[in-house]
């Protein structure tokens, strides 16, 4: 479908990037291996990078490199993830993810982790549950207008998120976004290349970043990114922002739970730390605001396929930015979107700026 | 008028484009410049010697030890210097669901931009060319381990990286693959199972000098014959038994790297292919993921005749018919006469092409995914004249070609040169 | 998505058509390890044994690290020396948790989060469980105290801990 769109063939592409989060989910060792020939890779240069959550927009940042080096001129980007096949359930395997001696033997669960995060956040800068469920409810109603969406939902309100079960406090179920199977794939080119190949509407890169935290986390004061911060910043100075919150007009953060936008929001240094909350309870957020972010309904709305949210995040940048968005189409004027992921144990942040 | 002029006031209105690998803008102080015009050379090399197994480290104990002794050699502060860190690991190596968690603090990289490829060494090594080359980063450390005698069931493991409907229910392990394969070989390159015996013996004998190789020995290629049956006509001693280690790899932007090393080691080429997944529809006789990997380098490199112009070569040898197999690929054996080469003695520490002097998988140890950036080290070694009592004398030119072991059919080869 | 995409390609099949009718296959992977727990924990683990918490100083940052490493991240250098820590400390964060680890609903929840540990460099923390507790008396900044199993019952594991629970008066 992406080559589709872009008008070109496998025949035009010169090296293949592939993402995807834990190899266990598929139960395969060296999964990156199995699947090559489904993404186009047999007999072309073919890599798989993998920093958990991060992935969704990592890989679009390795395809990146592999053009901006000079090395290639046209790279395809295959990001997949298919939960399902995982059983009983998806999050055993996240059983995994904990340090054996210091973790594991406490029997811990992913929701955990979130729980955690999400209750430093709170307590240190004094937020409301409400305002955070109200990100739930923004956008599992944005995904509505989201052809892929799960978990759209146009009638949610702030109290069916607050009355859902319980599942960490003070986690609850509407808080998170579902385990979800699906694939997403962009083609990155060269300027020489769009301009021979006459391909219409391409969206620019402004910017990469990507930065890792401690794997002792529990060293780490929960309540800000530190990692995003300065994955911004790298990405940032690329695209000559220093004043992200005006020179950037519509965001699409990492949403996996209800709070992990407002984060983000911070650590994409879109506002001052504890002010995401504010800025959503004034509209400022929505998709006719000032700074329209996760149009597309984000993870909470469209779902978690963990590394194929690329199509929900890098995706919806260049949907936007070159006024293919259909009904999420941000209805004013935008020039210069920016997006994150996150993953492994709350320490990695990818960031991509792009310009139309 | 100043970049950041021209950015504001384009602000304001539609900026018409921000070219992939042309911008104007100065990423992290360094021009974005295309691949002919920045060398990247090697500056660090860091090599834990390979032991069968090291219960006296963790892995992140290891790792940095590896890393350590990188940076020491390349005079750097992994704090203050290094733009990026790259490793190449597997989930199902490290027994982790998750392994890129685990891997910043022994590198130096806590707070910095680090990333996991699930690849080999060279693949990695690639991508830290590429950052350079993009302007994302001016010094990259490339990372790879092995901590496999952490892993109870290598077998089990290699054997779930197979297709599940198709070849998994089928049971077994998974060296079948390396017998079927061997078999095929042999016969459409006319060699005999003696030929591949006489590798092993000149790889384990080779590693007996080398202070980082595990498993020297001195074989005849009578004991090798001998050995048990594996998967005829693959036998015990056709496979390189396993190690543990860790290599770190340092890489710098040309300007940076000669301000650093007085001799760096230039990366002239790299390349790396996959063939098909699939058992049924893949090349069996063909190193063919090497021929796509080696010609990607050699274009790069400007190498037109790889067996004159190759000095030493590290090829991988995992099973001892990847290594006639593999150098075929690379156009560094004429197809038809590995056979008389072996017997000959080309590829000896004495031949006109020493092949695998540090004693290669066989006599080093099968270090999974470290084994690439191993052979990676070992020619720079080799280059800077510092391989000791294996130094190929003179060696200017050299090359490293990896596979990533069964059931893959993916490799990369990295040509290596020193001076101008 | 995209306007540019009419229709997918392919046919869209609910969760019901698909099990039974679709080939699938079930494997279970042969995948164990043994991890050498290293320098750095396998002290930290027989000191548990012992009933102590135990760190490493870095004498260039001075940070008291736990758990302890052999280097430190922050100096790339090999930390210099053990340091015992005590074993009261203050609840950083918290959860209380419903669900287990296969997300199956438990019916008295577990009350889990990270104890910043007395002796050590602040915000050094552990995750564990919290004992003696209750959703209304829990709270971050609470100071704590770690509850050992009995000498006999240990086996060099952070479980020999059972959990901490709120310091008495006079305590810590």
């Amino acid at each position: 479908m992406a080559l589709d769109s872009a008008g070109l063939t496998i025949d035009d592409v010169d090296a293949v990037v592939f993402g995807s989060a834990p190899d266990a989910f598929d139960g395969i060792h060296m999964k990156g291996e199995n699947v090559l020939d489904g993404c186009g890779g047999v007999g072309k240069p073919y890599t798989r990078v993998y920093t958990g959550g991060g992935t969704g927009v990592f890989s679009p940042i390795a395809a990146y490199w592999h053009v901006a080096s000079g090395m290639f001129d046209c790279v395809l980007v295959v990001n997949e993830e298919k939960m399902s096949s995982c059983q009983p359930h998806a999050q055993s395997v996240f059983g995994y993810i904990w340090d054996p001696i210091l973790d594991r033997p406490l029997k811990p669960n992913l929701v955990w982790i979130f729980a955690m995060e999400m209750n430093r956040y709170m307590t240190v800068h004094g937020i409301r549950y409400e305002d955070i469920a109200a990100v739930a409810v923004k956008n599992k109603r944005n995904a509505v207008a989201h052809p892929c969406a799960q978990l759209a939902d146009a009638n949610i309100t702030v109290d069916d998120v607050k009355n859902s079960e319980m599942m960490a406090w003070p986690v609850r179920r509407l808080d998170i976004s579902p385990p979800s199977d699906g694939a997403s794939a962009l083609v990155i080119a060269s300027e020489d290349f769009v301009r021979k190949r006459k391909v219409e509407s391409p969206v620019w890169f402004g910017g990469v970043g990507w930065c890792i935290d401690t794997t002792m986390w529990t060293d780490r004061d929960l309540y800000f990114p530190e990692y995003l911060a300065r994955a911004s910043k790298m990405a940032y100075k690329q695209a000559r922002i220093d004043r992200p919150r005006e020179q950037i007009d519509f965001a699409e953060p990492y949403d996996p739970f209800d709070y992990k936008e407002l984060h983000h929001m911070e650590g994409l240094l879109l506002c001052g730390k504890g002010e995401a909350p504010v800025l959503t309870r004034q509209g400022v957020t929505q998709r006719d605001g000032d700074l329209p972010t996760c149009p597309s309904g984000g993870l909470l709305g469209v779902g978690n396929p963990i590394a194929a949210t690329m199509g929900i995040k890098v995706g919806e940048l260049y949907w936007q930015l070159s006024g293919q968005a259909g009904k999420r189409q941000i209805p004013h004027e935008i020039h210069t979107g920016v997006t994150n992921a996150w993953g492994d144990l709350m320490q990695f942040s990818s960031v991509v700026v792009m310009r139309a | 008028m100043d970049p950041s002029d021209e950015l504001d006031a384009a602000a304001a209105t539609r900026i018409t484009a921000i070219p992939v690998g042309r911008s104007p803008f100065i990423a992290n102080g360094l021009p974005q410049l295309g691949a002919q015009s920045l060398r990247v050379g090697i500056i660090g090399i860091g090599v834990v010697p390979f032991r069968p197994a090291t219960p006296e480290y963790s892995w992140k104990e290891i790792m940095y030890e590896g890393a350590s002794r990188a940076y020491a050699d390349a005079g750097v502060d992994p704090r203050e210097d290094v733009g990026s860190f790259i490793t190449c690991a597997e989930d199902y190596w490290e027994g982790f669901g998750i392994f890129d968690e685990f891997t910043p603090d022994q590198l130096g990289a806590v707070l910095r931009p680090a990333c996991t490829v699930t690849g080999d060494g060279i693949q990695g090594l690639a991508q830290g060319v590429m950052q350079i080359q993009a302007g994302l980063a001016e010094v990259v450390a490339v990372e790879a381990h092995s901590k496999v005698s952490d892993l109870l069931t290598y077998e089990g493991v290699v054997r779930h990286a197979m297709d599940p409907i198709w070849n998994k229910p089928l049971g077994g392990s998974p060296y079948y693959l390396a017998g079927l394969e061997m078999e095929a070989y042999l016969r459409a390159a006319k060699l005999s199972e003696r030929d591949c015996a006489a590798v092993v013996a000149k790889n384990r004998q080779n590693a007996m000098t080398n202070e980082r190789a595990a498993h020297g020995l001195k074989l005849d290629p009578e004991d090798v014959l001998a050995s048990p049956p594996i998967s005829t006509p693959l036998k015990e001693l056709d496979v390189a038994p396993l190690a543990d280690t860790a290599v770190v790899l340092v890489l710098a932007a040309e300007p940076r790297a000669r301000k650093l090393s007085s001799e760096p080691v230039w990366i002239r080429g790299i390349g790396w292919s996959s063939d098909s997944p699939w058992l049924e529809t893949r090349s069996w006789t063909n190193a063919k993921y090497a021929e796509d990997a080696a010609k990607m380098a050699y274009r790069l490199a400007k190498v037109r005749a790889p067996a004159k112009e190759i000095d030493v070569a590290e090829v991988d040898d995992k099973f001892s018919y990847k290594e006639p197999q593999h150098l075929e690929a690379l156009g560094l054996s004429r197809k038809g006469s590995t056979a008389k080469a072996i017997r000959e003695g080309t590829f000896g520490l004495g031949g006109t092409l020493p092949v695998n002097a540090s004693g290669g998988s066989l006599g080093c140890g099968n270090v999974i995914e470290a084994s690439g950036l191993h052979r990676v080290a070992e020619v720079a070694l080799q280059l800077r004249g510092h391989a000791g009592r294996n130094q190929v004398n003179g060696a200017r030119t050299g090359l490293a070609a990896s596979w990533r072991g069964l059931p893959t059919a993916t490799g990369a080869v990295a040509v290596l040169g020193v001076g101008k | 998505m995209s306007e540019k995409v009419e229709s997918w390609p392919g046919v869209e099949l609910s969760a019901k058509e698909f099990y039974g009718k679709v080939t699938s296959v079930k494997f279970r992977p042969e995948a164990k390890f043994s991890w050498s727990a290293g320098e750095a924990m396998s002290r930290f683990l027989a000191e548990l044994k012992n009933g102590r918490l135990i760190a490493r100083t870095c004498r260039k940052c001075a940070r008291v690290l736990f758990p302890p490493r052999m280097f430190c991240e922050e100096c790339f250098r090999p930390t210099d020396v053990w340091t015992y820590v005590k074993d009261t400390g203050t609840i950083e964060t918290y959860s209380i948790s419903y669900i287990d680890l296969d997300a199956k609903r438990i019916k008295d929840p577990v009350y889990v989060g990270v104890v910043s540990v007395d002796g050590a460099s602040p915000k050094m923390g552990l995750m564990h469980y919290f004992g003696g507790v209750t959703p209304e008396t829990i709270r971050i900044g609470m100071r704590v105290k770690a509850v050992w199993k009995p000498p006999a019952q240990r086996e060099g594991s952070v479980l020999d801990i059972v959990h901490w629970r709120p310091l008495k008066e006079g305590e810590g």
